[in-house]
């Protein structure tokens, strides 16, 4: 059953375990809204429009940011 | 000629009506950064794109309190040292929200936060070839100015001293020229520290000023914003008015004629 599986990601430099499907699914699951992040997925920009859709896979790596004050 | 009332400016088809962008970071609490946007009259606030923090997503986010519709983003790559770590940034920063108006720093080194001119040319050439309309902090150099023009920017930011510093525009002269060059929009990005070094770029023709530190580090970061809003409208005015000549020696404002 591969929508129950446990896959091992890294999240931001961190190992990570979830049963998510999809980027999107994994981005709730961490309590974050999808409208306000953007994701890099294995090195490549993840378009908005596609979070929904782009299942996630064993090993893979996301890069997730939001804005944050600067300068 | 110019009405004051109706003063403003353009960048990459933009039309603001302040000239003071600032900053998002170092102060105390979002309520407080808040505050002090208001208090600036800013339409544009600089942000920067970093990691969520993924072990406590329930933290407040910028966007609770500055809300992007309201108030221009313009992401910054504060801490990229390379022309691929800017480019990356930006292009996660337009993902995050659909940005194109982005302001660009390729930083040298950590001790002064001087600029890396070559990455800096590098990635702005890359960025205005995918559609960015790159607001590019830079030396204060007319040289450099000229070239980053012919790379995309769609405005030019030089220092007027080392980010965060607060030692105001070290040379008047430089950033003279810039803005004599340039056809874009050259607003000076780092080194005010009051505000009549805020007044001073101005009436060195500037089209806007940039900072952060000068307000967020004032003991009262909110009335120093108003008093950066109040001085980025007095050098424009006194620009725009365009100020009397020097003379050696005193000359009387009283009539001579007609004492008793």
């Amino acid at each position: 059953m591969s929508d129950a599986a446990v896959l091992s990601i890294t999240v931001n430099g961190e190992p990570r375990r979830t049963t998510a499907a999809t980027i999107a699914d994994f981005v709730r699951e961490l309590g974050l809204k999808v409208a306000k992040v953007a994701v890099e997925h294995n090195g490549v920009i993840a378009p908005r429009s596609t979070l929904e859709d782009v299942r996630l896979a064993e090993g893979d790596v996301l890069e997730i940011v939001h804005f944050v004050g600067g300068g | 000629m110019t009405d004051s009332a109706t003063d403003s400016w353009t960048v990459a088809g933009r039309t603001f009506t302040s000239r003071l962008i600032v900053g998002t970071g170092k102060y105390k609490d979002f309520a407080q950064n808040a505050a002090a946007v208001e208090a600036s009259g800013a339409e544009i606030v600089t942000v920067a794109v970093r990691r969520v923090n993924i072990s406590d997503p329930t933290q407040p986010v910028l966007m609770d309190y500055i809300d992007p519709k309201k108030i221009t983003y313009l992401p910054n790559t504060a801490g990229c040292f390379t022309a691929d770590d800017a480019i990356r940034t930006l292009r996660l920063a337009r993902e995050a929200g659909g940005w194109d108006l982005v302001k660009l720093e390729v930083l040298g080194e950590a001790r002064t936060l001087y600029p890396d001119m070559r990455e800096t040319l590098k990635a702005c050439e890359v960025l205005a070839k995918e559609g960015f309309k790159p607001m590019v902090y830079c030396v204060d150099d007319p040289i450099a100015a000229k070239q980053l023009e012919d790379a995309g920017a769609v405005a030019i930011m030089p220092l007027g001293a080392p980010i965060g510093s607060g030692l105001g525009i070290q040379n008047k002269v430089t950033i003279r020229l810039i803005v004599e060059g340039a056809k874009v929009p050259v607003l000076v990005d780092a080194g005010v520290g009051t505000a009549s070094e805020a007044a001073v770029a101005m009436e060195l023709g500037c089209d806007g000023v940039l900072m952060n530190t000068a307000i967020a580090e004032a003991q009262d970061p909110v009335r120093m914003a108003r008093a950066m809003r109040h001085a980025v409208i007095a050098g424009r005015e006194a620009y725009l008015a365009g100020r009397m000549k020097t003379r050696k020696y005193a000359d009387p404002s009283s009539p001579l004629a007609g004492l008793i």
